[in-house]
């Protein structure tokens, strides 16, 4: 890649924050660095990504509102973590959590448990118990 | 407290803390010369092992064998912590800058606040190195960034204790012994020697340019085998982790390219200043395979399809099979 090439597709992934740093060669091959806003396809990817990650919370938020799931689902996935992960924070079995998970078994946990998970996510026991 | 800590913005965060923690001992050394004497280009695709829920691909070495292995080869000690209690960890890290020592810490990106949301996953090898405290805010060198920032203790905490894929465990390191005599000659021509080996020479489909063949193979039949949502899922992931944070699309093909060219000078050997090249060449093929599975995954390429990403894929993977069995084979001295 020639340093003319370094692409500079900004779509704002960056936030603005700072320009990442690539290598690639001048005009007599010599290698050096050029900072960068984005590249297309890298851009197309991370957002794919994101938005598979929204379509699932999204998908949560129907199923608890069905009465299926309890709201520690949509704080799970809104953390992009699944069950094995969020099990390693609780220091709980993946069974277990699964079972948390449930709106049934959600109702049924005391307030040491859901100030743990509340903890987890960083935000409140009230907030915990909905999809806000 | 302020430890005087000159923040350099590296392409990658690996290699950039080690330059950085070096240059702070007085051993001056670039990032591309951390990534090659490091060992740290290599290709690995294993189909079998799923992190949320997408096969691994990858263009690097472990977290961490860079800096293991560059230290190794130059003679540079170093000093490694591992906690299971937040608050010793931090203790620790506390005792070790009023010492005056910047210390490397192991974190999540998810949980560093001034990283952009868009990269903020689940990815728990992120290098930094923090270099003072003041209050309750310490202050990092995040290579990445251009400018040095600032943490508050609770998500460092955070940061530094994340569960996942690996844990964290408070991970923190710092040199304790940095040679005036790096001996970098003999060191460039060991990483030189060992991601030509590895990239060549393992006999197993999984590991180096073999496995981007069989990644070829395997792509041929994502469509059928995964359904068409999921092949591009599949599709994405490879080009993600190819794109990682500062390889330049190129899955870190370029920065071996600046190292080869480094090293051409420092062993007066000018014909690794054509190896840097063909390296070059090869990184450019990459970043075209990466911008048509990018418009493929998009949706918005009627031209291309999953045989003509195979093919395109088998042909990089025999490249690299032949460019570092070549470069196995060069003589080199010191």
């Amino acid at each position: 890649m020639k340093k003319d090439e370094v692409p500079q597709d900004n779509e704002d992934l960056l936030e603005g924050k700072f320009k990442v740093i690539k290598y690639a060669i001048d005009d007599k091959g010599n290698y050096g660095t050029v900072g960068s806003v984005g590249w297309q396809p890298e851009n197309t990817v991370l957002k794919q990504a994101w938005e598979k990650i929204h379509e699932r919370v999204e998908q949560t938020v129907i199923k608890i509102n069905a009465g299926e799931l309890s709201p520690l689902a949509y704080h799970m996935e809104k953390q992009i973590m699944d069950p094995a992960m969020l099990g390693q924070y609780m220091g709980l079995s993946k069974r277990k959590i699964k079972r948390h998970l449930s709106a049934k078994g959600f109702a049924r946990l005391d307030e040491e448990t859901l100030m743990k998970y509340a903890n987890v996510f960083d935000i409140s026991v009230s907030q915990l118990k909905t999809t806000e | 407290m302020i430890i005087p800590f000159e923040h350099s913005q590296s392409a990658h965060c690996e290699t950039g803390v080690l330059s950085n923690l070096l240059r702070f001992h007085g051993a001056d050394v670039s990032e591309p010369l951390g990534l090659g004497v490091g060992a740290g280009l290599f290709y690995s695709h294993m189909p079998f092992i799923k992190v949320n829920d997408l096969p691994i691909t990858t263009y690097r070495t472990m977290p961490g064998f860079i800096f293991k292995k560059f230290c190794r080869r130059t003679g540079i000690k170093v000093k490694r912590f591992k906690f299971k209690d937040p608050e010793k960890a931090m203790l620790a890290l506390d005792e070790a800058l009023e010492q005056g020592l910047p210390v490397g810490l192991l974190t999540s990106v998810f949980y560093l606040p001034y990283l952009p949301r868009a990269f903020r996953f689940h990815f728990n090898a992120h290098n930094i190195v923090a270099y003072g405290k003041e209050g309750d805010e310490y202050l990092i060198s995040d290579p990445i960034l251009e400018e040095p920032v600032r943490i508050d203790r609770k998500m460092l905490i955070r940061a530094r204790f994340a569960k996942g894929m690996p844990n964290t465990n408070g991970q923190m390191y710092y040199p304790t012994h940095v040679p005036d005599d790096l001996n970098l000659n003999k060191a460039i021509i060991s990483g030189i020697k060992a991601t030509a080996r590895d990239m060549s020479t393992i006999p197993i489909s999984f590991f180096g340019g073999k496995a981007i063949g069989y990644l070829a193979s395997r792509l041929k039949n994502y469509e059928k085998k995964y359904g068409e949502e999921n092949a591009k899922m599949y599709l994405g992931n490879i080009v993600r982790m190819q794109e990682e944070i500062g390889t330049g699309g190129a899955g870190f093909r370029f920065m071996f390219g600046a190292f080869l060219q480094e090293a051409a000078v420092h062993l007066g050997n000018p014909a690794l200043q054509q190896k840097s090249l063909e390296i070059t060449k090869i990184g450019d093929l990459w970043r075209s395979f990466a911008y048509d599975c990018g418009r493929m995954c998009k949706g918005r390429a009627p031209d291309m399809n999953f045989d003509l990403l195979s093919e395109q894929l088998k042909v990089i993977g025999e490249q690299e099979l032949r460019f570092f069995s070549s470069l196995r084979k060069m003589d080199l001295k010191a």
